[in-house]
C-alpha cells in the first residue's frame, strides 16, 4: 500500500515538516495539519496570556474585602473579558486545534486531515474572531459577563457587545470546521487494517467532542446572533418589554454552553488515557467502555443544559428531568476514572512530568465532577447558585481538568512536535507548582462559596477575606507554575537534547515515525495488525539520542 | 496504490489514496456541514415554534401580511432551480459539459429571480412601514407587540435564508468557471455533486419557511 514516494536525503539534516520550508508565507499558507496545529497553539497560548491577565486582576481585586483596586463597572468587564478569552479563545480549541490537530491524522495512519485548506480556514477565522474580541476589549470592554443574559445584553448594557458576539461567531465557525474535519477525517481517512475499535482513546474522545462541536456550536452561534441583531434592530425576540423571553434564551445558550464543558474536557480525557497507558505500559483497562464512555457523555452532555436555570423559572417537571440527567452523567465520567486507576494497578509505572499531570488531571477532575453532583442537586443548588462554590467547581473541571491534560498532553508529545526533549527536572516542578497553586487557588472558594460568597461582585464581606487572600496566593503560585513551562519549551525547542523517534518507548503510531515528522507523516502508509496499547509489542523504553 | 504513481487522475489530491476516498469524504464533509446548518436554523425554528405556541393569534394576524400568493410563486421558482440543478448534475455525470454549463446558469437565474422577488416583497414591506425596530407603524390590529415578533422572525429567518442563497449563487458561479475550463470528466465532478447537495439543501430550508411565514391560519 505506498502511495507517498520515498523522499532521499538531500543532505545530513532529515527532511521533516518544520525544515520543509522557512519564511513566513510558507507558515501563513500552509495547509499541513501541523504546522496549523503550531499556528493554533502559538494563538491560544496568546489567549492564555490575556485570559491569564484578567485572572490576575480579578485574584488582586479580592485581595482585600473593600472594592478598591478597580471600580465594580470595571470588575464586571475583567471576570467578563476573562470568560470569554479563556473559554471562547482558549479551552474550547486547546486541546482539539493544536494536539488534536497534529495528532489525529498520524493516529488514524493518513497523510493529513480530509480538508487542509478548510483547516487552514479554521485557523483565519479563529484570528479574525480573536482580532474582534481583542478590537471590543480595546475599545473598552463588555461587561454582560461571558453568558451574555438577555435582556442586559440585548437591551441595557453600553458596552462593545455587538462587536464581542461577531467575534465568538466567527471563531464559533473555526470550531465547527474542525469538527467537521475530525468527523469525516476519522471515518474515511483511516488507514488499511485501522478498524474503530483499533483507534487509539485520543481520536475516540476527539470523535466525541467533535460530535458536540457540529451539533452544539451552530446554536450558540444564531443565538448570539440574535442578541446582536435585537441590540442593533431594536428588536424583542428575549426582550420581555415587548413580548419577548429572557429565558428561551439562557435555554438556548446553555444548549450548547453546558455541552461546550464536553468540548473542553472530552479531549483532556483522551490525552489522561494515553499518557496512563504509556507511563504504566499496560492496555487501557477496559478499552472499549472507555471509548464508548466519550460517545455517551457527548450524548448525554446535550440533555443536561436545564440544569443552569434551577432558579430562573423552569417547572419543577423539568428542573426533576435535568437534575436527574444530570447525576446520570456521572456515570461515563466515573467509568473512565475507574479504568484508569485500574490501568495503573500493576503497571510498570514511570513517575515523568506527563504522568504527574495525568495525576493531578485525575484527582481535581473526581473532585470537580463530586461537587458537580452537589450542583445537580436541587435543593443544593438553590444554596450555592451564583456563588464561588459554583466557581470553584467549574474550574475544578475546566482548568483542574483540561488544562492539566493540556500541559500533560504538550509535555508527552513535544518530542514528536519539535523533536527534542524538555528538562525533565523543570517539568516535574512545574506539573507539582500547577498542582499545588490550583489547589491553593479554587479549594478556598468551594468553601467561601459555601458560605454565601456570590460570584461577579468586586467587594465582600471581611469574614471573607482568609479564604480570599488564600486563593490568590495560590493563584500566584499557579501563574508560576504556568510561566516555567513557558520558558523552557523555548528553551528545549532550541537546545535540549534530541529526542528520537519514541523516547517514552510508547506503542501509538505517532511513535513510529520520525521527530518531528515528514511533512507527508508516513513514507509508507502504515498497516494496522492489532489492538492499541499493545505493550507485549513495544521495546522498553530508549535511550533519548544526544 | 502502485497505478497511481503513474497515472494522476484528475482532480485526486495529493493526501487521498483515491478518488472513491476523495470523494466520500467531499460528500461527507458536505452532509455534516448540513447537519451544523440544520442546528444553525434548528435554534431559529424552535423559537419561532416556542412564539407561536405563546402567541397563536398573533401568528395568524403576522402571517397576513405577507402576500401567500407572492410566496407560492417563490416556492415554485425555488423548485424549479432544484430541478435545474439536478440535471446539471445529471448532464455532468454523462459527460455532456455545455448542457451542465446551460443547467447550472439557469439555476442562477432562477435563484436571481428568487431573490428578486425577494427584494420586492421586503421594499414593500417598507413602503407599508412593517419593519420592526425601524418602524411598525403601519400595523393597526391587535396584537402589535407579538405581531411584531412575528415579522421580526420573518426578516431574519429570510434573511440568513437569502444569505445561504448568495453563497450558493457563488459556488455556482464558481463550478461554472471550472467546467468552462475542463475540470471536470464523466469520473470526477465531484465538487459539482457536493454544490447540489447545498442549493437542494437551501431550498427544503425554504420548503419550511413558506408554510411558517405564509400560510399560518390561512381559513381565516
Amino acid at each position: 500500500m505506498s502511495t507517498t514516494p520515498l523522499v532521499p536525503p538531500q543532505s545530513e539534516v532529515k527532511k521533516n515538516y518544520l525544515n520543509a520550508g522557512y519564511g513566513i508565507k510558507s507558515w501563513l499558507l500552509t495547509t499541513d495539519h501541523k504546522r496549523i496545529a503550531l499556528l493554533y497553539l502559538a494563538s491560544i497560548t496568546f489567549f492564555f496570556l490575556i485570559g491569564g491577565l484578567f485572572a490576575l486582576l480579578i485574584r488582586l481585586e479580592l485581595l482585600t474585602p473593600a472594592g478598591d483596586l478597580v471600580t465594580s463597572e470595571t470588575y464586571n468587564k475583567l471576570f467578563t473579558m476573562h470568560g470569554v478569552i479563556m473559554i471562547f479563545f482558549f479551552l474550547i480549541p486547546s486541546i482539539p486545534a493544536t494536539l488534536g490537530n497534529f495528532l489525529v491524522p498520524v493516529m488514524v495512519g493518513a497523510r493529513d486531515l480530509a480538508f487542509p485548506r478548510i483547516n487552514l480556514l479554521s485557523w483565519y477565522l479563529f484570528v479574525i474572531g480573536g482580532v474582534l474580541a481583542i478590537y471590543s476589549m480595546m475599545a473598552g470592554g463588555v461587561d454582560t459577563g461571558w453568558t451574555f443574559y438577555t435582556p442586559y445584553s440585548s437591551v441595557y448594557s453600553n458596552t462593545h457587545v455587538v462587536v464581542m458576539i461577531i467575534g465568538i461567531f466567527v471563531a464559533g465557525f473555526s470550531s465547527i470546521l474542525t469538527g467537521l474535519n475530525f468527523i469525516v477525517t476519522i471515518h474515511t481517512m483511516r488507514a488499511p487494517g485501522m478498524t474503530w475499535f483499533r483507534l487509539p482513546l485520543f481520536i475516540w474522545s476527539n470523535y466525541a467532542t467533535s460530535l458536540v462541536q457540529i451539533l452544539g456550536t451552530p446554536v450558540v452561534a444564531i443565538t448570539l446572533a440574535l442578541v446582536a441583531i435585537e441590540r442593533v434592530f431594536k428588536l424583542g425576540i428575549f426582550n420581555p418589554t415587548l413580548g419577548g423571553d429572557p429565558v428561551l434564551f439562557q435555554h438556548l445558550f446553555w444548549f450548547y454552553s453546558h455541552p461546550a464543558v464536553y468540548i473542553m474536557v472530552l479531549p483532556g480525557m483522551g490525552v489522561i488515557s494515553e499518557i496512563i497507558s504509556a507511563f504504566s505500559r499496560k492496555r487501557v483497562f477496559g478499552y472499549e467502555f472507555v471509548a464508548l464512555a466519550s460517545i455517551a457523555i457527548s450524548i448525554l452532555g446535550f440533555l443536561v443544559w436545564g440544569h443552569h436555570m434551577f432558579v430562573a423559572g423552569e417547572s419543577v417537571y423539568s428542573a426533576l428531568s435535568f437534575s436527574f440527567l444530570s447525576f446520570l452523567i456521572a456515570i461515563p465520567s466515573a467509568i473512565k476514572v475507574f479504568n484508569w486507576t485500574a490501568t495503573l494497578h500493576k503497571g510498570s509505572i514511570s513517575f515523568d512530568t506527563p504522568l504527574l499531570y495525568a495525576f493531578g488531571f485525575i484527582g481535581l477532575f473526581t473532585v470537580g465532577g463530586l461537587t458537580g453532583l452537589f450542583l445537580a442537586s436541587l435543593g443544593l443548588n438553590v444554596h450555592v447558585h451564583d456563588t464561588y462554590f459554583v466557581v470553584a467547581h467549574f474550574h475544578y473541571i475546566m482548568v483542574g481538568g483540561t488544562v492539566m491534560a493540556y500541559m500533560g498532553g504538550i509535555h508527552y508529545w513535544w518530542p514528536k512536535i519539535s523533536g527534542r526533549m524538555y528538562p525533565e527536572g523543570w517539568g516535574r516542578l512545574s506539573a507539582l507548582l500547577v498542582f499545588v497553586g490550583f489547589n491553593l487557588t479554587f479549594l478556598p472558594q468551594f468553601v467561601v462559596g459555601y458560605l454565601g460568597m456570590p460570584r461577579r461582585y468586586h467587594a465582600y464581606p471581611p469574614e471573607f477575606q482568609i479564604w480570599n487572600v488564600l486563593s490568590t496566593a495560590g493563584a500566584t503560585v499557579l501563574g508560576l507554575g504556568y510561566a516555567l513551562p513557558l520558558i523552557y519549551f523555548f528553551w528545549s525547542a532550541r537546545y535540549a537534547a534530541k529526542a528520537g523517534p519514541n523516547p517514552w518507548g510508547a506503542s501509538g503510531l505517532e511513535w513510529q515515525i520520525d521527530s518531528p515528522p515528514i511533512t507527508e507523516n508516513f513514507e509508507v502508509t502504515p498497516v494496522i495488525t492489532g489492538p492499541p496499547y499493545d505493550y507485549r509489542k513495544v521495546l522498553p523504553q530508549e535511550e533519548p539520542v544526544g | 496504490m502502485a497505478e497511481q504513481a503513474q497515472v494522476h487522475p484528475l482532480g485526486l489530491r495529493h493526501h487521498f489514496n483515491n478518488l472513491d476516498q476523495q470523494l466520500e469524504a467531499g460528500t461527507m464533509g458536505m452532509w455534516v456541514f448540513l447537519v451544523t446548518e440544520i442546528m444553525f436554523f434548528g435554534a431559529l425554528f424552535c423559537s419561532y415554534a416556542i412564539y407561536r405556541s405563546v402567541y397563536p393569534e398573533a401568528w395568524a394576524l403576522g402571517s397576513h401580511l405577507n402576500s401567500s400568493t407572492l410566496g407560492a410563486a417563490m416556492t415554485v421558482v425555488l423548485l424549479m432551480s432544484s430541478l435545474t440543478m439536478a440535471l446539471g448534475v445529471r448532464s455532468a455525470a454523462l459527460g455532456n459539459q455545455r448542457v451542465v454549463i446551460l443547467m447550472l446558469s439557469l439555476t442562477i437565474v432562477l435563484g436571481l429571480a428568487f431573490m428578486g422577488m425577494k427584494g420586492f416583497e421586503y421594499y414593500h414591506h417598507f413602503e407599508d412601514k412593517l419593519v420592526p425596530g425601524y418602524d411598525f407603524s403601519g400595523y393597526h390590529g391587535a396584537h402589535a407587540g407579538p405581531v411584531q415578533m412575528f415579522i421580526s422572525f420573518y426578516f431574519i429567518m429570510t434573511a440568513i435564508h437569502a444569505t445561504h442563497m448568495v453563497v450558493g449563487v457563488g459556488l455556482l458561479s464558481v463550478m461554472i468557471w471550472m467546467t468552462s475550463r475542463g475540470r471536470f470528466n464523466r469520473q470526477y465532478y465531484a465538487p459539482l455533486e457536493i454544490t447540489g447537495l447545498y442549493w437542494h439543501f437551501v431550498d427544503i430550508i425554504w420548503i419550511f419557511l413558506f408554510p411558517m411565514l405564509y400560510l399560518v391560519d390561512l381559513h381565516k
